[in-house]
């Protein structure tokens, strides 16, 4: 009961007015990036964190992931009102929202995104409360090899289990970790791939990137859609939340079984919008009676929208209890962790234990605000939708070159947003995605110094990735995981070539 | 409780038209960029094989992990170039239609040119400037209610980084006039 304890403790670090209010703060914030066309969770965040670069640890940590709960929360409003998911994992949300809302019960659809979404952030809270300190203790033991060896894990999933074409993957995989090394070698103090640049010696900032290739890349992409809307206008009445909230209990079965779903593809870099589809699918495969889902039916509403929240939260556990990030967002708090001086990985739970806990209770604390927030506002982040989208693109720009230039201080890096919006833009294009880019550039050269360092301790020897049961089974688990389309595929020839099971009599 | 009927409605007067006519199609698109992506491989290659690639005493040398990652990346572009080729689906996909590239440089040209001003005039008269000047001219909005929202906007970023948060941004002649 340690980690009880340990939580009170941060409970108590968060009850001031001043953390409350920043809380509120950017609440409004990640709702506002969340409907608004054309930002995301990972923009509004990797915008707004040069807010925070002043701030202390604790207070910045908590202000930004609020902004992330709230951009969880605000990409609902849209799916249901307007039939536009504001994020891709609220796709899955809009099957059934929309149609709820065209049936006039669009604040029953509202009501019931919010609390499932805060039931499912619970859920995978509560997980990360008990297990990310005892995956952390169990982490400590960990030498160069074996952290070498989740790196690769991480990758190799990333290659075996996308749903993109593995080529595509491993392009946008092996950029990222080469523009990761670009500066100064951090083992020998050498330069490397900075052709006598100045500007290059720095390296090129990952928040920078993903400023870019996320928010720049993004007001190009929505330009070219048509941008009408026609949507509802919600107002939430206690009456109806009482009346959905009296309901809850029917649902069980379909909250459990989504939270479950969201907290796994969530902890294995897989996301957010997997988890929608898979919770959605699942919901209706065990229905009674599934043909009426896509038609209103709040179930289909309960059931992605607690996997979404229950796996973007749990995104946030391998990323605190071993420094690897399981979404794009992850990676940019991540990111956000080494601005202030923090050091990413299982060592953060022991040296810096006010921020660790400040930030779980925050996780709390903020989905409860966040619930009583949304329900309460609604009408007024849906008619935000009514400012011309010409108003907000120049604004966004704005906002983005100022987050890049106040990382480093560069003008260069105002120019280097703007290549990677360019970047960006042509990489959706044609379908080569852009996670595992961004977790290569924040891993890289940590990825790199944990392999060197292996190295250098066995003496050159690759067999240290095999010299004990640990290290030797991620290191197998993550090349099976490279190779498992084609293992998939083996096995399933072989299945083909033997003889069908005769059907039982 | 129950609003049936549509309450909010946007309208998009410059909505790119369907029937526009492509510009390029995805697949010269896949391999222009496999070919760019090659040639970056073959030139960080180089670069990382002058460092050194090799191994020596203490274990590999600076540049043995990016050398492998570009030789990686080299031959997934290679690959990608091939298949590219080969593919019949990317041949006939629309990598952008003209209207659609006419409103993306509406927004590009204007951002590309809001960066050199930020360089020579300083972050917030970019701003303002960007602001305002695209509402009117991309947004077809009332001039007076593109430079209140410029101004707007653009004073309040002021005040939020500069003065309360302390995060400084580059700053041109405007204000050093005022002292800045």
């Amino acid at each position: 009961m340690e980690a009880f304890g340990l939580l009170v403790h941060g409970f108590a670090v968060l009850l001031t007015w001043k953390t409350l209010l920043l809380m509120v703060v950017g609440l409004v914030l990640g709702i506002f990036v969340g409907v608004l066309p054309g930002l995301g969770g990972p923009n509004g965040v990797a915008i707004l964190l040069p807010l925070t670069f002043t701030m202390d640890p604790t207070s910045a940590i908590v202000m930004l992931s609020c902004i992330y709960w709230g951009a969880l929360f605000g990409g609902a409003i849209t799916s249901i009102l307007f039939n536009i998911p504001g994020e891709a994992w609220s796709v899955a949300t809009t099957f059934d929202g929309y149609p709820m809302a065209q049936q006039g019960r669009a604040a029953e659809a509202l009501t019931a995104a919010f609390t499932s979404s805060f039931i499912g952030s619970l859920v995978a809270v509560l997980l990360i409360t008990f297990l990310a300190p005892m995956i952390s203790s169990f982490a400590l033991k960990f030498g160069p090899p074996e952290f070498f060896a989740v790196y690769l894990l991480t990758f190799c999933s990333f290659v075996g289990l996308g749903r993109e074409a593995k080529h595509k993957t491993v392009i946008s995989m092996s950029l990222g970790l080469l523009l990761a090394g670009i500066g100064m070698d951090t083992v020998s103090g050498q330069l490397r791939m900075t052709f006598g640049s100045a500007e290059l010696l720095r390296g090129i900032n990952f928040l920078v990137a993903v400023i870019g290739l996320f928010g720049i890349s993004e007001i190009l992409l929505t330009m070219e859609e048509r941008l009408a809307l026609r949507g509802h206008a919600a107002g939430i009445s206690l009456r109806v939340v009482l009346s959905v909230w009296k309901d809850l209990p029917k649902y069980w079965v379909t909250l459990l079984r989504s939270s479950f779903i969201g907290c796994w593809l969530g902890i294995t870099p897989g996301g957010a919008i997997a988890a929608s589809f898979m919770g959605y699918n699942l919901a209706k495969r065990f229905s009674k009676d599934p043909e009426s889902f896509g038609k209103g039916r709040i179930e289909g509403v309960f059931a992605p929208e607690t996997a979404a929240h229950a796996s973007g939260t749990s995104a946030l556990l391998p990323m605190l209890a071993l420094g690897i990030p399981g979404s794009g967002t992850a990676a940019i708090l991540l990111g956000g962790l080494m601005v202030w001086g923090l050091n990413p990985g299982p060592l953060l739970f022991v040296e810096h234990k006010d921020f660790v806990w400040g930030l779980i209770a925050s996780m709390y604390l903020g989905n409860i605000v966040g619930l009583v927030l949304v329900l309460t506002t609604v009408p007024i982040f849906a008619s935000i939708l009514r400012v011309p989208f010409a108003a907000v693109a120049p604004m966004i720009v704005v906002s983005c070159a100022i987050g890049a230039y106040a990382i480093q201080n560069a003008m260069f890096d105002i120019w280097l947003m703007l290549g990677f919006g360019v970047v960006g833009y042509v990489f959706k294009k044609i379908a080569i995605p852009l996670a595992p880019f961004t977790l290569a550039l924040v891993l890289g050269n940590r990825a790199e110094d944990a392999f060197r360092l292996s190295m250098i301790g066995s003496g050159g020897d690759m067999k240290v990735f095999w010299s004990n049961g640990l290290v030797g089974s991620i290191t197998t688990l993550a090349i099976l995981l490279l190779f498992w389309p084609l293992i998939d595929r083996v096995f399933g020839g072989v299945g083909r070539l033997l003889p069908p099971p005769k059907p039982a009599k | 409780m129950s609003n049936t009927d549509i309450e909010i409605v946007v309208d998009d007067p410059t909505a790119p038209e369907a029937d526009s006519p492509a510009v390029t199609s995805a697949r010269i698109v896949d391999v222009v960029l496999s070919l760019l992506l090659l040639a970056l491989a073959l030139t960080l290659g180089w670069d990382n094989w002058r460092t050194g690639a090799a191994w020596d005493s203490t274990g590999p040398q600076p540049g043995y992990f990016p050398f492998y990652l570009s030789v990686i990346l080299g031959g997934a572009s290679l690959y990608g170039l091939v298949a590219a080729f080969l593919s019949r689906k990317q041949a006939s996909e629309t990598f952008v239609t003209r209207a659609q590239l006419r409103r993306v440089m509406a927004v590009f040209v204007p951002t590309l040119l809001f960066c050199l001003a930020t360089q020579f005039l300083g972050l917030y008269v970019a701003s303002f400037l960007l602001i305002a000047i695209f509402m009117r001219m991309v947004g077809k909005i009332a001039l007076w209610k593109a430079l209140l929202t410029a101004f707007v906007f653009t004073v309040a970023m002021f005040v939020t980084f500069d003065i309360a948060f302390d995060v400084i941004m580059p700053k041109g002649p405007l204000e050093a006039a005022f002292g800045y």
